[in-house]
């Protein structure tokens, strides 16, 4: 309940500061975000298994961001960011899909 | 089964039950994507298409663009001095032309086949006792053409040519086979005074015309019509050796 508040006052916030994305930020922002995607849909899937531990989840959230930032900007310094950003989205994709029809199989036993 | 049972229940729990410590951690995480998530979105709509993309990509895309711009640029050039190449093309084209035109009005007053237009003198003699001659005129002629008379008519109906020839059958004069009957009147195209001069001179036309009991008018004019016009046929025996 709260975690569903918690999106929703973020997302709210976000619309109405309209804050500006430091230059050096920016290309690391939207893996960032894919990344918290999948902490977060990891989360979820955890607590309808049962072993969901706050601990956990924080520690998996932010080392997911950090280690996708850190990914984009070591293939920027070798002139293979695109390629590696692409990567990181592959992998990032197949686990929310597997994470996404675990919950699935959770709340519709199909 | 119980586990789906139980886990449906956790999340009803979950929903509705009383936060606990590690909810409220979470929720701050979520809401951190949330905002993340929302000023991305808001990043690549709001700003230029190139926002998201990377830097090798950028680089291609720039590179392309130059290129682009050089292509137009050598076109633009081409473009250019294709137009400068026409327009002087084009104005040789109307100098020529011009040229052309100043030639053709030179030598069509000459040949007598354009009408003229100047100062000049308007010659009357006239013959009560028909004692002029073709001679008379001829000699009139040749004083005006010598005084620089650029275009001659007689009568206002015989244009006075290179070619004109000036004849007599009994007491009828004939300039190109047309008649012309007394009073003759000559109009001539030239410096109005030097003609007059030409006619009045002491033994000239006026002197020759009063002893053969005629009587010879000069008007000077500042501009005098000639509109009789001569047809010029194409030589039949004599060929141009080139300019």
């Amino acid at each position: 309940m709260i975690a569903a508040f918690g999106l929703v006052v973020g997302i709210v916030v976000g619309l109405f500061f309209e804050p500006s994305v430091p230059a050096s930020l920016q290309p690391y922002l939207p893996i960032a975000v894919v990344a918290a995607l999948d902490a977060v849909f990891g989360g979820l899937r955890a607590y309808l298994d049962g072993i969901f531990d706050d601990k956990v989840f924080v520690v998996s959230f932010v080392s997911n961001v950090l280690i996708a930032a850190l990914i984009v900007y070591l293939g920027d310094q070798l002139g293979v960011g695109g390629q590696l950003s692409t990567g990181v989205i592959v992998v990032l994709g197949i686990r929310i899909f597997s994470n996404v029809a675990a919950i699935r199989r959770h709340i519709f036993h199909a | 089964m119980p586990e789906p049972v139980s886990s449906r229940r956790r999340l009803l729990t979950g929903l509705t039950g009383r936060p606990g410590r590690g909810q409220v951690i979470g929720a701050v995480l979520v809401a951190l994507l949330g905002f993340a998530a929302t000023v991305q979105i808001r990043l690549t709509h709001s700003n230029d298409a190139f926002a998201g993309q990377g830097r090798q990509d950028l680089v291609v895309l720039l590179d392309s663009l130059s290129g682009a711009t050089e292509r137009v640029q050598q076109q633009l050039n081409d473009l250019q001095s294709t137009k400068a190449e026409l327009q002087s093309a084009s104005h040789r084209r109307s100098a020529a032309i011009a040229d052309e035109r100043e030639r053709l009005s030179t030598l069509g007053i000459l040949a007598g086949t354009l009408g003229a237009v100047g100062p000049g003198v308007t010659i009357t003699i006239s013959d009560p006792t028909q004692s002029v001659t073709a001679a008379t005129i001829l000699n009139g002629i040749e004083e005006l053409r010598d005084a620089g008379a650029e275009a001659i008519e007689i009568d206002n109906s015989a244009r006075v040519v290179a070619s004109t020839a000036i004849t007599q059958s009994g007491q009828t004069i004939k300039v190109d086979g047309k008649s012309v009957s007394s009073p003759y009147v000559i109009d001539a195209i030239g410096s109005a005074h030097t003609l007059s001069e030409a006619v009045v001179f002491p033994g000239g036309l006026s002197d020759e015309v009063t002893s053969l009991g005629g009587q010879v008018a000069v008007q000077e004019k500042p501009t005098l019509k000639i509109t009789a016009l001569h047809t010029a046929k194409p030589p039949q025996y004599a060929h141009s050796t080139g300019p």
